[in-house]
C-alpha cells in the first residue's frame, strides 16, 4: 500500500516549512516534496504605495537578511528615478552587503548547520544545537556567535540598527560612515580572519569523515546563476548575470539583471506556495538553476581577493571535472564568501569615500518600471516595481533566492530520502539528514528565526485512504 | 484684563478671562495631553484627547475649547480619564490604517508618541482595515489618508495661517475624509500655494514631503507659530 511521510515542520530553517516523503508498495521512496507552507503576500498590499516607502516595506519580509531585501528595493527606487547614485553611496550600499553576507552565512554554518555535521547525526536532538554546541565546544560556539555580530556591527554602524534598518533609500543612503565607525569595525577584523580559519580547518576534516554526505546531499547536474563582472569576478551588488551549467560551461553571460524577466520564467505549483523559477531557453523544470553561495562560486572565476583566491582554487578542484554540483558544499562556498567579505570589508574600510556626505541623487518618477538586483546571502534578490505618474506601486514582483533554489530542494529531499529511507523504519537521524538536505540551502522562508531545534517535529505515515499508520513524534 | 482664579489638580491657579483650561494649565505647568490642538491656531475640540473633570458638571469637557471661570475646580489626571484617554487613542488606531514600523512617521509622530505615554499597550478594538487612497498627484507633497486621523490641523493653518483653504473635510462619520478644494486631486487644485502649511502641522504620517523613507518626517512646528506671532503682534522672533 503506498504510503506519506510527513515531516512537519522541518527545524533549524528559517520559517515554516513541512517535507512529504512518498513510499510505493514495497515501500521504497517514490518521490518527495518540500513545501512550504506560509503565505506573506507583500506582492499583494504593497500596491498602491509610494515606490520611496518601500526599501522599509520589504525589508520587514525578513529579519535575517533584511539589508537584501532593503539594498534591491532602494535599487529598483534608483531605476525608476532613473538615477546614477553618488559613488560613495554604491560603495557604502555595497560595505553593508558584505556585513549582511558575513552575519547571515555564520548563523547558517554556526547556529543552524554545524551542529549536525560537527556533533554528529546520531546526537539526539535535544543537544544537537547551538546550545548543545555551546556544551561541547564553548570556543568554537562563542568564535561563530562573534563572526556574526561583526556583521550585524557593519549593518548597526551604518544603519543605525542590526534588524530592519531604513538607511538605504532611492537615490542613495541616509548617511555616511563616521570616522568613529570605521575605526570600531577595524577593530573587529584579526578576530573575523581568525574566526574564519577555524570554519575552514573544521570543514576540511568533515569533508573527510562526510564523503558519502557530499555524494548525495543533493548531487545532480543542474544549471547555475549568479553575479558576475565583466572579467567574470565574483560580484555581490553590480554586475550582470551569468548561467553555468553542470559541466562548468558559460551558457549565457552578461545577461542584463533588470531584463531577467525575457530568461527567468516562474512556474507555480499545487503544493507550495514558493513559485519555482526556471530558465526559460531551456523550459520547466529542465531549466532548473540554483543560486547562493554554491552557485555563485560556480560562475565566477575569481574572488577578486588573495585569500579568497587561493581557497577558491581548492574549492573548484572538488567539482573536476565540471561545476561543483553537491548541495552539501554550499556549507564550503560559505565559508570562502565570509572571507572574501572579510577582506573586501577590510579594503572598504581604507576607502575615504565613505566618509563623503554626497549621498542622495534627486529625482523625479522617470520611468514607471524599475527592477533593482542584488546578491543576498542565499542568492539573487530581483525587486520589480511598475508605478504609476505619481510613484504609487501598480505592481509587485519580488523573485527571491530561496524561490529560486526550490527545484533543486525537492531534487535534494528525495535524493536523500531515497538512500535512507525503507519502509516504515524511520530511525531519528534519518530524519534529519533529509532535514538537512533543506539546511544546505539555508533557505529563509519568513522573517522569523526558529534557530533552535527544540520545535515538535511530527512525522507521519499515511494510508492512500488517509489513515495514519504510524505517527513519530520527536518532542 | 480680569484674571480668573480656578483650582487645577487641587491647586489654585490664575488664568486671563477669555483663556482656555489647557491655557490656564499650560501656564501653570500642568500638562494635559493633545493631539488637535496646534499653537498659533484656533481649537475645534475634534481629538476629546484633552478631556478634563469638572467639578459639578457631570460630562467630561474638552480642555482646548472651554473657557476658565472663576472657581472652577479642574482635575486633568484621574483613573477616568486615563481610561478614556487610552480607549480614544486605540480607537483612532483601529479606524484606520496606522503601521507604525514602516511609516515616514515613525519615531517622529504625536499619535505614537502619546500612545506610549498614556500606556496604551494593544488596541482591544477589531481593526477595521478600511481601503483608503494616497494622493500622490501634488509635485511635493503627499497624502495617505490610511494615517489620517482628521485632527484638521491641515485645514485650520491652511484657512487661518496661509489664507488659501484649499483644505477641506469632506463626508460624516466613518466616511469623513480631508479633501483639496471640491475633492479633486491634490496635484489639479487651484487654490494651493505649495507652501507646505499643512505638512508641517500633521501630526501622523498622513501629510508628507514626496519621496520620505520610513521615519524621515520631521516637522518643524515653530515656523507656524513664529508666523501667526509675527502677524497678529508684530513681533518677529523666531525660536532657537
Amino acid at each position: 500500500m503506498p504510503k506519506r511521510i510527513i515531516i512537519d515542520p522541518v527545524t533549524r530553517i528559517e520559517g515554516h516549512a513541512k517535507i512529504s516523503i512518498f513510499l510505493d508498495d514495497e515501500g521504497n521512496v517514490s518521490d518527495a516534496e518540500f513545501h512550504v507552507v506560509e503565505f506573506r503576500g507583500f506582492e499583494k498590499f504593497c500596491e498602491d504605495r509610494p515606490y520611496a516607502e518601500m526599501p522599509g516595506i520589504t525589508a520587514r519580509i525578513c529579519g535575517i537578511c533584511p539589508v537584501s531585501h532593503l539594498l534591491a528595493s532602494a535599487k529598483a527606487g534608483d531605476a525608476i528615478m532613473a538615477v546614477n547614485i553618488p559613488p560613495a553611496a554604491d560603495k557604502l550600499r555595497r560595505l553593508m552587503n558584505l556585513g549582511q553576507i558575513i552575519q547571515s552565512h555564520a548563523l547558517s554554518f554556526f547556529h543552524l548547520s554545524a551542529p549536525d555535521f560537527l556533533m554528529g547525526w546520531n546526537t539526539p536532538p535535544a543537544k544537537r544545537n547551538v546550545f548543545g554546541l555551546i556544551a561541547s565546544n564553548a570556543d568554537l560556539a562563542r568564535a561563530g556567535i562573534r563572526l556574526r555580530q561583526f556583521g550585524q556591527e557593519i549593518i548597526e554602524t551604518l544603519g543605525g540598527k542590526k534588524i530592519h534598518p531604513s538607511w538605504a533609500v532611492p537615490g542613495g543612503v541616509r548617511s555616511p560612515l563616521t570616522e568613529a565607525g570605521r575605526e570600531k569595525l577595524r577593530a573587529w577584523l584579526p578576530e573575523a580572519y581568525a574566526t574564519s580559519k577555524i570554519a575552514f580547518d573544521l570543514f576540511k576534516k568533515t569533508l573527510d569523515t562526510h564523503k558519502k554526505e557530499v555524494q548525495i546531499f543533493g548531487n545532480f547536474p543542474s544549471l547555475f546563476m549568479g553575479l558576475v563582472e565583466p572579467d567574470g569576478t565574483w560580484e555581490h551588488h553590480g554586475g550582470k548575470l551569468r548561467f553555468v551549467d553542470s559541466s562548468g560551461s558559460t551558457i549565457a553571460d552578461q545577461l542584463d539583471p533588470q531584463k531577467y524577466y525575457e530568461y527567468i520564467g516562474e512556474a507555480v505549483q499545487p503544493s507550495s506556495y514558493l513559485k519555482s523559477p526556471y530558465y526559460t531557453p531551456l523550459g520547466f523544470p529542465d531549466g532548473m538553476y540554483r543560486v547562493g553561495p554554491l552557485a555563485r562560486l560556480n560562475v565566477a572565476e575569481q574572488m577578486g581577493t588573495p585569500k579568497a583566491d587561493a581557497e577558491l582554487k581548492k574549492f573548484k578542484k572538488l567539482g573536476l571535472p565540471g561545476a561543483v554540483t553537491s548541495s552539501f558544499l554550499y556549507h564550503h562556498a560559505r565559508l570562502i564568501e565570509i572571507l572574501a567579505s572579510i577582506e573586501r570589508v577590510e579594503i572598504s574600510l581604507d576607502d575615504p569615500d565613505l566618509l563623503s556626505n554626497d549621498l542622495r541623487a534627486d529625482a523625479g518618477i522617470n520611468s514607471l518600471r524599475g527592477v533593482g538586483v542584488s546578491e543576498a546571502p542565499r542568492g539573487t534578490l530581483f525587486h520589480d516595481y511598475t508605478v504609476d505618474r505619481d510613484g504609487l506601486l501598480r505592481k509587485v514582483n519580488l523573485i527571491v533566492a530561496t524561490g529560486q533554489n526550490n527545484l533543486a530542494m525537492n531534487r535534494t529531499v528525495a535524493q536523500i530520502a531515497r538512500h535512507y529511507v525503507r519502509g516504515n523504519d524511520i530511525p531519528e537521524p534519518m530524519l534529519n539528514r533529509i532535514e538537512h538536505g533543506i539546511r544546505c540551502y539555508d533557505p529563509c522562508l519568513s522573517c522569523s528565526t526558529h534557530a533552535v531545534g527544540q520545535m515538535a517535529l511530527v512525522v507521519r505515515l499515511i494510508a492512500p485512504d488517509g489513515a495514519i499508520v504510524r505517527q513519530i513524534s520527536r518532542i | 484684563m480680569a484674571a480668573k482664579t480656578l483650582i487645577i489638580n487641587g491647586k489654585h491657579v490664575s488664568a486671563e478671562e477669555n483663556a482656555t483650561i489647557l491655557e490656564a494649565a499650560t501656564e501653570a505647568g500642568i500638562s494635559i495631553p493633545t493631539l488637535c490642538h496646534l499653537d498659533g491656531v484656533y481649537d475645534a475640540g475634534a481629538c476629546r484627547l484633552c478631556l478634563v473633570e469638572v467639578a459639578g458638571i457631570s460630562k467630561l469637557l474638552p480642555a482646548c475649547t472651554t473657557k476658565v471661570a472663576e472657581g472652577m475646580d479642574v482635575s486633568t489626571d484621574t483613573e477616568r480619564l486615563r481610561k478614556y484617554r487610552r480607549m480614544t487613542l486605540e480607537l483612532l488606531f483601529a479606524e484606520r490604517n496606522h503601521v507604525c514600523a514602516v511609516c515616514v512617521s515613525n519615531n517622529h509622530c504625536e499619535l505614537q508618541t502619546l500612545a506610549y505615554s498614556q500606556g496604551m499597550e494593544h488596541v482591544r478594538f477589531e481593526y477595521r482595515f478600511p481601503k483608503w487612497e494616497v494622493d500622490n498627484t501634488h509635485a511635493l507633497f503627499g497624502m495617505d489618508h490610511n494615517r489620517c486621523i482628521l485632527c484638521t490641523r491641515c485645514v485650520r493653518v491652511c484657512w487661518h495661517i496661509e489664507g488659501a483653504g484649499t483644505k477641506n473635510e469632506s463626508g460624516r462619520g466613518a466616511k469623513e475624509r480631508i479633501i483639496t478644494d471640491l475633492n479633486q486631486p491634490w496635484g489639479a487644485s487651484d487654490t494651493c500655494t505649495n507652501c507646505g502649511k499643512c505638512v508641517m502641522a500633521c501630526p501622523t504620517g498622513a501629510l508628507f514631503y514626496k519621496g520620505s523613507t520610513v521615519s524621515e518626517m520631521e516637522r518643524d512646528r515653530s515656523k507656524l507659530e513664529f508666523i501667526v506671532t509675527a502677524r497678529e503682534k508684530k513681533q518677529w522672533i523666531a525660536s532657537e
